[in-house]
């Protein structure tokens, strides 16, 4: 091997902070289903520690040997308003608890799946599961939670979207910072390894290891060498590193996979910052050409670069899955952050970014006394985006309780911190409590 | 096991024999070494491949981690497979 190669892949760990985001175990709970809830938790638990008891040490043993750093060791569930309905209790609180208590001895950092599926209704389980989150995410340290309440088959459930706003709403008043902890999405996919989102779907096998990658900073460096020349270029750049980045996640899925005796799902293609300086997607787009994020022009920057970490990624591994995409969490992108707090970039701009890249309106924070309604329209409005243009959107807002815009809300470690951004004051109270259901859009006529 | 071992650092008399020398301690054989100078630093690469049912994987880098804190010396191992999979196709 080439020494230049070798000194090549060194610098992209050390320097730009290539990393391994996570290592997602998915893991599906049917089997654990049971009409005494007492005895169902049982099962969950001993499935869950049973099944993920070799996960972290596998993880670390892998970081030893190879020196890639794996920041996250999580695990993803059925989504337990399916595997809860059978029994007869009035909330599910006690599943959050169950999952909490697994994780911890576990050892894993984050547990997904307390989710429900309403795009289109909702069962009885899904009632009861949507009004124990704020209790559940507030009562828990590790679990995450979702709602998926739009697709591009069914349409939009505007009765849903109407509860989530109160949900998230009810959630902050009680820990804004708990809010991290849930997605509200359209067109959820099934093998999603990053959270808050991730739940094992129920088209899964039994188990399965799924990987998301990280790497800004390495995209960054690399265009750093092409200052300049045409975005051919700059796309051509993007491919060959997102290429790289790939294999390296496919590798350690791959190793991970057969030391723990599980199959390999997926890797995520996902450039997921981090709060780090020089581990940013604002970072990349304004490498591209823009004084700013937020700038005229970072709508397109974004689409090429999204366009082309998907189109390297496709061909450095066997499954693509999950989100796949550069992801503008504003928390956790330094770039990000700076472009808010300096007045660059705001909601309206952030919203027709989510239209041409994953996720959505992520780690978002807004003032305390927004009202639900006001959050449900951003949901609807996310949705909308997802469900049209058949992609995956989702909301993570936070209402920073007693904060004013420009103030931060602190989350901690990777999830860094976020400048309350202003919210359009008008209200769309009327629209919202209407209820009842978006119809799924044409597939037809797409202008 | 075949694994990467890189020395990064200021250069000084002896760093080839000591990391060699260690190397040999922990009987693990250097199949291709190189070295450079990047950024006015020292930099060795050293191939080296041993038997683990001799001596497990982090017993050699923690012989390695011992000699970066004795020399001041930066000493990275890794197993060669990671190169591989980043950079052949």
């Amino acid at each position: 091997m080439e020494t230049k190669q070798i000194l090549d892949t060194i610098q992209m760990i050390s320097e730009e902070k290539l990393d391994i985001r996570t290592i997602t175990m998915g893991i599906s709970l049917f089997d654990c289903i049971d009409s005494d809830g007492e005895k169902a938790r049982q099962k969950i638990y001993d499935k869950l520690t049973t099944s993920a008891k070799d996960l972290v040490r596998v993880a670390d043993q892998i970081e030893s040997e190879y020196g890639i750093p794996i920041v996250n060791k999580r695990i993803s569930v059925t989504p337990i308003s399916m595997i809860a309905a059978a029994c007869h209790d009035d909330n599910y609180v006690a599943y959050a608890q169950t999952m909490e208590k697994a994780a911890e001895v576990l050892g894993v950092d984050l547990i997904g799946g307390f989710s429900a599926l309403v795009q289109k209704g909702y069962q009885s389980g899904d009632h009861k599961l949507i009004e124990s989150l704020p209790e559940a995410l507030s009562e828990t340290k590790r679990v995450c939670g979702s709602v998926n309440v739009g697709s591009t088959c069914a349409g939009i459930n505007m009765d849903a979207v109407k509860q989530m706003g109160q949900v998230v709403k009810e959630l902050s008043e009680i820990d804004p910072v708990s809010c991290m902890s849930l997605v509200v999405f359209a067109n959820a996919v099934e093998d999603n390894p990053f959270m808050a989102g991730a739940f094992h779907g129920v088209g899964e096998a039994d188990k399965v290891i799924n990987v998301g990658i990280s790497g800004p900073g390495v995209v960054k460096r690399a265009l750093e060498q092409v200052k300049g020349q045409p975005i051919d270029t700059v796309s051509e750049t993007i491919k060959k590193t997102a290429f790289k980045v790939t294999r390296m996640g496919q590798f350690v899925g791959n190793v991970a996979a057969k030391a723990l005796n599980v199959p390999f799902g997926i890797v995520d293609l996902s450039l997921a910052p981090t709060p780090s300086q020089g581990d940013s997607v604002a970072e990349i787009l304004e490498e591209i050409g823009l004084q700013s994020v937020g700038a005229p022009g970072t709508t397109a920057a974004l689409a090429l670069l999204n366009d082309a970490v998907k189109k390297g990624g496709v061909m450095a591994c066997e499954h693509v899955g999950g989100l796949s995409g550069a992801f503008i969490p504003v928390s956790e992108d330094s770039g990000m952050i700076k472009a808010v707090e300096h007045g660059n970039l705001n909601l309206e701009k952030l919203e027709a970014m989510t239209a041409v890249c994953s996720v959505g309106l992520d780690m978002v924070a807004v003032r305390g006394d927004t009202p639900a309604e006001t959050i449900s329209g951003m949901i609807a409005d996310e949705a909308a985006i997802g469900v049209i243009n058949n992609k995956t959107t989702a909301v993570r807002v936070i209402p920073a309780k007693g904060k004013k815009v420009g103030e931060q809300i602190d989350f901690g470690g990777i999830f860094g911190s976020a400048p309350v951004m202003p919210v359009n004051t008008n209200s769309p109270a009327k629209f919202v409590s209407r209820g009842g259901r978006i119809p799924a859009p044409i597939h037809s006529f797409k202008n | 096991m075949k694994a990467v071992i890189t020395v990064i650092g200021h250069d000084q008399i002896g760093i080839v024999a000591k990391v060699s020398q260690r190397l040999a301690t922990l009987k693990v054989n250097i199949t291709d070494i190189s070295q450079t100078l990047m950024h006015g630093d020292f930099t060795m690469m050293l191939m080296g491949e041993w038997d683990t049912d001799d001596v497990k994987f982090d017993v050699v880098k923690q012989g390695l981690l011992d000699l970066a804190k004795e020399t001041g010396l930066s000493i990275n191992i890794q197993r060669q497979e990671l190169f591989d999979a980043i950079q052949k196709l």
